[in-house]
């Protein structure tokens, strides 16, 4: 199957900084891919690159086999797309937006009202712009994106600023969109909840260059299924030293809140081990948690920081 | 790509500028309101005969013996005065009012305000009087800045203020045509085209780029040159309404009317909407910073409101000035519209201005989509 995009080894450099270092990604029809990352990793550059605003200093970028450059007109018609942040007209009404670009691609009205409905805002069609909701705001900008079915969806951060709620429901109709049809999506994020809900493809990506990359249970497998566990013990004044001196296990012990973690990697025969460990040693469990280790651990884990950092 | 989808896109660019802008209150009050009040505040300080108060402070002779009987004398020096002078009180300070009746230039009373000689050029320096006048051995001594052309009125009004023969003499300008309200509607019309397609134009598009609009629009199959005859063609409709309008008040207030020919005066505008385009396009072409764009309006739009007679003729103006002046822009738009209306001149008058105009535009509107950022 010949890939939808395909980004070969591109760079690009600002004044000061090199927002892009050498990146190669692949899409497939129909896949969902997430763009990972913290503020500044360099996904808006990279999108951008494809979206045909920027141009690579160095690599190639194909879309459908093709390169942006002589190709603009076809290409604008196979993409829809929602910048990061667009302030659409204030005193334009929902309706008057979508047809004012629904006229750029000759779509009848009749278009405008599906989408409408799709991204639900039919009861706001006669509102102004301006007095849209965040949520709202983006679902329309999102709306605009589908207006011509586009073969291709780019979406930068599409929920950032949205609160829960409004997220989710931005989500909804992603899910459902990938459900109904064969579109292509690149989104951008830095919350891994939505990559993780969205997405079949995860790109991690840091100072312009991709950490790792992978389906989302490739992602945390390849970390040989690493898990968390916190723990709080029944005494409170213990020496540190026997929690973190230990040899066995890798644990932390915060003396001030009295928590421990500890990563284990095959739960069934290091559990009862570390618990062993701590009988022999006289301490008793009090609280005990176990988790799966998430997006955010691997990333804090291949970078030292959080990506909401 | 058939033509009806084209035509399309551009009819759907066309309404929703125009909506854009007719649901801003403010284009109302500041495209249409703004120039009539302007007419009206203008029209009425210079056409009416209006009762001018001029100060003047008076230093009398120190002739230690007597001093009231000496403010008798220069009374007395303008006893001719159509009216008696009065004794009167001004902010504390003594002296007495006299006025000039004149029924052609309408009336000036003049305040006398008795005081010493410091104190007076205290007064002249914060421009409460501006001429002093000495009594020196029963003669008066008027004291003035000469390039004040005020202080040099009110001397002469002073001076030859017991000389009436001259009065008859002077026959007030009253023939439509010759006003300065007639000098000044044609010059708002101009001034509202250059400050419409500037602010218009220049400033919404640096805010349609600043607000990432522009390029999101540009980032699916619309056509630029379509986006910017949209926006141009509401801003020329626009303009024309507002100059309607604003004509349409000056008629009925002020009885102006258009001497020469129409269709010349259609052109010289439509010239003068294609020059500020141009312009603003080219000023517009850049910068995505608000601020900035301020700034670069300002910057031409400034020197062309002050230079090229918009409120007062620029032949006061040294020679070389005036040779520079005469080609700007705005210059060109305010004589050519000026010549049609109060010269009655037809497409002579306006045809190497409409010329010159329309090329003005077209560089600057194709130099500035060469180095236009959609971005």
């Amino acid at each position: 199957m010949k890939p939808v995009i395909e980004v070969k080894g591109v760079h690009k450099s600002f004044k000061t900084v090199k927002a892009v270092r050498g990146i190669d990604l692949c899409i497939n029809e129909g896949q969902f891919l997430a763009l990972l990352g913290p503020n500044g990793a360099g996904k808006t550059t990279l999108v951008e690159m494809i979206e045909g605003i920027q141009k690579p200093d160095k690599g190639e970028i194909l879309i459908m086999g093709k390169k942006w450059k002589g190709n603009e007109n076809e290409l604008h018609q196979l993409i829809g797309l929602s910048l990061q942040e667009t302030y659409y007209t204030d005193k334009l009404t929902v309706l008057e937006t979508l047809k004012l670009f629904a006229s750029f691609y000759n779509l009848p009205v009749e278009r405008c009202l599906e989408i409408m409905d799709i991204i639900r805002l039919t009861e706001k069609r006669k509102a102004y712009v301006v007095n849209l909701s965040g949520g709202q705001r983006q679902r329309l900008s999102l709306g605009i994106a589908l207006l011509s079915n586009p073969k291709i969806l780019l979406l930068d951060e599409p929920t950032t600023g949205l609160d829960p709620l409004a997220r989710r429901e931005v989500w909804e109709i992603l899910l459902d969109l990938k459900k109904k049809s064969n579109t292509s999506m690149i989104l951008t994020t830095h919350y891994m909840e939505e990559a993780e809900q969205l997405c079949d493809y995860i790109v991690i990506i840091d100072n312009g260059e991709i950490l790792k990359e992978g389906t989302l249970k490739q992602l945390l497998e390849d970390n040989n299924g690493e898990n968390i566990v916190n723990f709080t013990l029944e005494e409170v004044h213990i020496s540190p030293e026997l929690l973190i001196g230990n040899k066995r296990f890798n644990i932390q012990w915060d003396a001030v809140t009295g928590r421990g973690e500890v990563v284990l990697s095959q739960l069934e025969n290091e559990l009862p081990e570390f618990l062993g460990f701590l009988h022999t040693n006289n301490l008793r469990i009090k609280h005990l948690e176990c988790q799966r280790k998430t997006l955010d651990d691997l990333f804090t884990s291949l970078t030292g920081r959080h990506l909401h950092e | 790509m058939n033509s009806f989808f084209r035509y399309k896109q551009l009819l759907q660019l066309i309404i929703t500028n125009f909506k854009e802008i007719v649901r801003e209150p403010g284009v109302l009050f500041w495209g249409i309101l703004f120039p009539i009040l302007m007419s009206v505040g203008l029209g009425l300080a210079f056409t009416q005969k209006v009762n001018v108060v001029r100060k003047v402070a008076i230093i009398e002779e120190k002739s230690s013996s007597a001093l009231h009987h000496d403010s008798i004398s220069l009374k007395q020096y303008f006893q001719d005065a159509s009216l008696a002078a009065r004794d009167t009180v001004v902010d504390g300070t003594a002296g007495f009012t006299y006025t000039l009746l004149n029924d052609k230039l309408g009336n000036t009373t003049f305040i006398f305000l008795k005081t010493n000689w410091d104190n007076a050029m205290i007064w002249l320096k914060q421009g409460y009087v501006n001429v002093i006048m000495k009594e020196t051995n029963g003669k008066v001594d008027y004291h003035f800045d000469p390039a004040n052309s005020d202080a040099k009125l009110s001397y002469i009004l002073l001076s030859g203020s017991n000389d009436k023969e001259n009065a008859d003499q002077i026959k007030p300008l009253t023939l439509s045509g010759t006003r300065y309200i007639d000098f000044l509607i044609p010059g708002l019309i101009a001034m509202g085209i250059m400050m419409s397609c500037m602010w218009g134009l220049s400033y919404s598009m640096i805010e349609k780029r600043s607000k990432k609009l522009l390029r999101r629009m540009v980032a699916t199959p619309m056509k630029k040159s379509h986006f910017l005859i949209g926006m141009i063609t509401v801003r020329v409709g626009m303009n024309f309404v507002e100059s309607f309008l604003l004509f349409i008040f000056a008629a009925f207030a002020f009885d102006i009317r258009i001497q020469g020919n129409l269709p010349a005066l259609f052109t010289i505008f439509i010239a003068g909407n294609i020059a500020f385009s141009g312009i603003a396009i080219f000023m517009s072409s850049r910068t995505s910073k608000t601020e900035i764009g301020n700034g670069l309006i300002n910057a031409v739009v400034m020197p062309m409101m002050i230079l090229s007679g918009i409120f007062f003729s620029y032949h006061n103006f040294p020679d070389w000035g005036i040779m520079i002046i005469q080609k700007l822009p705005l210059t060109m738009v305010a004589d050519g519209i000026r010549s049609i209306f109060i010269e009655g001149g037809g497409f002579a008058e306006i045809a190497v201005s409409s010329l010159i105009l329309t090329t003005i535009g077209i560089v600057f509107f194709v130099t500035g989509l060469k180095i236009f950022k959609w971005h």
